[in-house]
C-alpha cells in the first residue's frame, strides 16, 4: 500500500457513557477511494467527522498529512485546510451568493486574491455543472444543485482529502444521480482521495477500492466492492446487505 | 404521437376573483357578526366623540401668534405661543443663547450623518471617516475653545442635542459591546463565559435610575483625591453598560437560531473563530434580530431622559425649565406635546427604518 495520508489508530470515542466508536483502526493511501456503510447509529458520520475535528475523539491518534489532531487550534485549522467536507444538508451559507459560497474560504484562509479566487471558482462551478447559477443564492437552488455548489466548495479549498457525509440521503430521489455523477467525474478525473460515507451501492461498486463496514462503533468488515458485496463474510454484513438490497 | 396526444394538459382555470364591492367590504371587514357590529359602532361612537374635540384643542381654537401669556389664557384651544416663545430653551436648554446656531448645527450633522448611515450605497470604509469628522466638529462646535468658538462648558449643554449625544454614543458603544458579551456568553471558555453572564444579569438585575446614581454619586468616592471623571461622560457609560446587558441577550437569541451545519461548514473550510463569526454566524444572525435589537435602540433613546435625575439637561428636563417660567405658568401639556412629537419622530423613524431594512434583507437573500 502507498503512503498513509490519514492513518487512525485504537480511536475511540464516547457520547456520555455510548461508546460510539471502538478501537478503530484505518489506514487510508493517498488516491485511495473508501466507502463507508452500515446501519444508522454505527458510527460512519462520527467517524469521518473525527478526521477534521468535528468530532473530538477521546482516545487514539488520529495523523492526517503528517499533523496529528490535538487539542491545538492552529493544527486543526491546518488539517481543516487540506480536508474538504461536503455534508448531508450541504451546509450553504444562504445570506451568500453561490460564487461568494465559493471563495469565501479561498480569500480568507488561503489568502487568494479576490479575482483569483473568483476564476478559480467558476471552474469548478463549470466542473459541477452550475456556472450559470453562480449569482444566485443557495435558497433559490433545488437540492441537488445546493449540493454541487457544496462540493465546488470544498473543491475550491484546493483539498488533498475530501469527506463526504451522506451526500444524497437528503436529497429527492430524482435529484440523486446528478451529485453522484459529480462524484464519480471527481474521481475518475482528479484521482481525489476520498472517504465517502453513503448506502449508494452502485456508487460503491463503480468508484471504491474499498468498502468498510460498520456497526456499532466497529469496523466489522472491509474488502474490495466486489468481494464485499458478492461474497460478505460476517454475519451482520450479510444481514445488513440483505437489508438494504432488497 | 398517440401517446403524446393521450396526456392532457392542465386547464388553465383560474382562483375564482373576488369582487371587492363596497358593500362586500362593508359586510365582511365591519358587520360579519353582531359582535363586530357591536364594535364598529363602539369605535365610530368614541371617534365622534373625541376627534372633533382633539381638532378644535389643536388646531381651531389654538393661537400661535399671542404675545403674552395673557392673550393666551382667552382662547380656548391650545396655546402654541409658549412653544413658539420657549423653544430655544427647551431644544437647546440653557446653552449661551447667541451661541445656540452651534448646537442646532451639531444636532443637524449627527442626525445627518445618522441618515447617511441608513443608506445602503455608504455600507463601506468611507462611512467610518464621515463618522470621525461629523462627531469630531460636533466636538467642536459643542465645546468650542477653538477657531475663535467660545468655551462651553458641558453642564450648560442641554436639550435635544445632549439626547442625541447620549443616545448615538449609547448606542454605536453599546452594540459592539453587546455583541462581545453575546458571543462571549456562548464561549467554551470558562472564564470568559462566566464573566459575561455574571456582567449580563448583574447589570439586567438593577434599574437604570440605580446605575445612574452609582455613576453620579458613588463612583467619585471611589476614586483618588483629585480625579474627577466628567459628569456628563459618567452617565453616558452608565447608559452604555445598560444598554449592552440587553443587547447582548437580544443578540444571543440571533446567535442561537443560526443552525449548528452553519458553524460546521465555516470550521470545514478551516475558518477561524473571528472569521467564522464576522463572515458568516453575525450577518445571519443580526439580520433576525433586527425588530427587537432596533426596539432596544428605541428604548435607549427614550431611557436617555432618565439622566434628569442626576441633573443633567436633556430634552426632559429644558422641557421642565421652560416650565418654571412664571408668565406662562399652565401650558405644560402644550410644551410636553412638543417634546413628545420629537421623541415620536425619531422612534417612529427608527422604526421605519428597520421595517424596511428587514424587507430588504429578506427579498435579498430569499431563503
Amino acid at each position: 500500500m502507498a503512503e498513509a495520508i490519514i492513518s487512525m489508530k485504537e480511536v475511540n470515542k464516547w457520547y456520555g457513557k455510548f461508546h460510539v466508536l471502538r478501537n478503530i483502526n484505518l489506514d487510508v493511501a493517498r488516491g485511495e477511494r473508501i466507502v463507508i456503510c452500515g446501519p444508522s447509529g454505527s458510527g460512519k458520520s462520527t467517524l469521518i467527522r473525527c478526521i477534521n475535528r468535528l468530532e473530538e475523539h477521546q482516545k487514539g491518534h488520529i495523523i492526517v498529512e503528517g499533523t496529528e489532531i490535538t487539542n491545538d487550534i492552529r493544527d486543526v485549522e491546518a488539517i481543516r485546510r487540506d480536508v474538504g467536507m461536503v455534508f448531508q444538508h450541504f451546509n450553504l451559507f444562504p445570506h451568500l451568493t453561490v460564487l461568494e459560497n465559493l471563495t469565501l474560504g479561498p480569500i480568507w484562509v488561503l489568502k487568494t486574491p479576490k479575482a483569483e479566487a473568483e476564476a478559480r471558482a467558476m471552474k469548478y462551478l463549470e466542473r459541477v455543472r452550475i456556472a450559470e447559477q453562480a449569482s444566485k443564492f443557495p435558497g433559490q437552488l433545488s437540492g441537488g444543485q445546493q449540493q454541487r455548489v457544496a462540493i465546488a466548495r470544498s473543491l475550491c479549498m484546493d483539498p488533498k482529502v475530501m469527506l463526504f457525509d451522506e451526500p444524497t440521503s437528503a436529497l429527492d430521489p430524482e435529484m440523486v444521480k446528478e451529485v453522484l455523477d459529480v462524484m464519480v467525474g471527481l474521481a475518475e478525473d482528479t484521482g481525489m482521495t476520498m472517504l465517502v460515507v453513503t448506502h449508494e451501492m452502485g456508487f460503491a461498486r463503480k468508484v471504491a477500492d474499498r468498502v468498510i463496514f460498520m456497526d456499532r462503533g466497529e469496523i466489522i468488515e472491509q474488502n474490495t466492492p466486489d468481494a464485499f458485496f458478492d461474497n460478505p463474510q460476517n454475519e451482520r454484513t450479510k444481514l445488513f446487505l440483505s437489508q438494504i438490497l432488497h | 404521437m398517440t401517446s403524446q396526444a393521450n396526456i392532457s394538459t392542465p386547464s388553465t382555470e383560474l382562483a375564482p376573483s373576488s369582487r371587492l364591492t363596497v358593500w362586500n367590504w362593508l359586510r365582511t371587514q365591519l358587520f360579519s357578526s353582531p359582535f363586530n357590529t357591536l364594535l364598529t359602532i363602539l369605535s365610530v361612537w368614541l371617534l365622534f366623540a373625541t376627534v372633533p374635540a382633539m381638532v378644535d384643542w389643536f388646531l381651531i381654537s389654538s393661537t400661535a401668534t399671542a404675545k403674552t401669556s395673557q392673550e393666551c389664557r382667552e382662547v380656548t384651544g391650545a396655546c402654541w405661543s409658549m412653544i413658539v416663545e420657549k423653544h430655544r430653551l427647551i431644544l437647546f436648554g440653557v446653552y449661551p443663547y447667541e451661541e445656540q446656531w452651534r448646537p442646532l448645527l451639531a444636532t443637524l450633522i449627527l442626525v445627518g450623518v445618522i441618515i447617511l448611515s441608513g443608506v445602503r450605497r455608504f455600507w463601506n470604509i468611507s462611512l467610518v471617516f464621515f463618522w470621525i469628522i461629523a462627531l469630531s466638529s460636533v466636538a467642536v462646535l459643542m465645546w468650542g475653545g477653538v477657531f475663535g468658538l467660545t468655551y462651553v462648558e458641558n453642564s450648560r449643554w442641554g436639550g435635544l442635542p445632549l439626547t442625541l449625544i447620549l443616545s448615538t454614543f449609547g448606542i454605536a458603544f453599546a452594540f459592539p459591546l453587546g455583541v462581545l458579551l453575546a458571543l462571549g456568553r456562548r464561549s467554551k471558555m470558562p472564564a470568559i463565559k462566566t464573566l459575561c453572564v455574571v456582567y449580563i444579569e448583574l447589570i439586567r438585575g438593577v434599574p437604570l435610575i440605580s446605575l445612574l446614581f452609582m455613576s453620579a454619586v458613588m463612583l467619585p468616592l471611589f476614586l483618588p483625591e483629585g480625579v474627577t471623571i466628567d459628569k456628563l461622560l459618567r452617565a453616558q457609560v452608565a447608559i452604555i453598560l445598560f444598554a449592552a446587558a440587553y443587547m447582548a441577550e437580544t443578540v444571543r437569541g440571533g446567535l442561537q437560531a443560526i443552525p449548528k451545519g452553519q458553524f460546521e461548514g465555516a470550521d470545514s473550510l478551516g475558518l477561524t473563530y473571528w472569521q467564522q463569526m464576522r463572515l458568516i454566524v453575525l450577518p445571519q444572525a443580526l439580520k433576525i434580530v433586527i425588530p427587537p435589537l432596533v426596539g432596544l435602540f428605541i428604548a435607549l433613546f427614550k431611557d436617555t431622559s432618565l439622566v434628569v435625575i442626576i441633573g443633567i439637561f436633556d430634552l426632559t428636563q429644558a422641557a421642565k425649565a421652560a416650565l418654571v417660567d412664571q408668565a406662562w405658568r399652565g401650558f405644560s401639556v402644550e410644551v410636553y406635546i412638543f417634546i413628545s412629537a420629537i421623541y415620536f419622530l425619531f422612534c417612529y423613524s427608527m422604526s421605519k427604518y428597520s421595517q424596511s431594512l428587514e424587507k430588504r434583507l429578506a427579498t435579498e437573500h430569499q431563503r
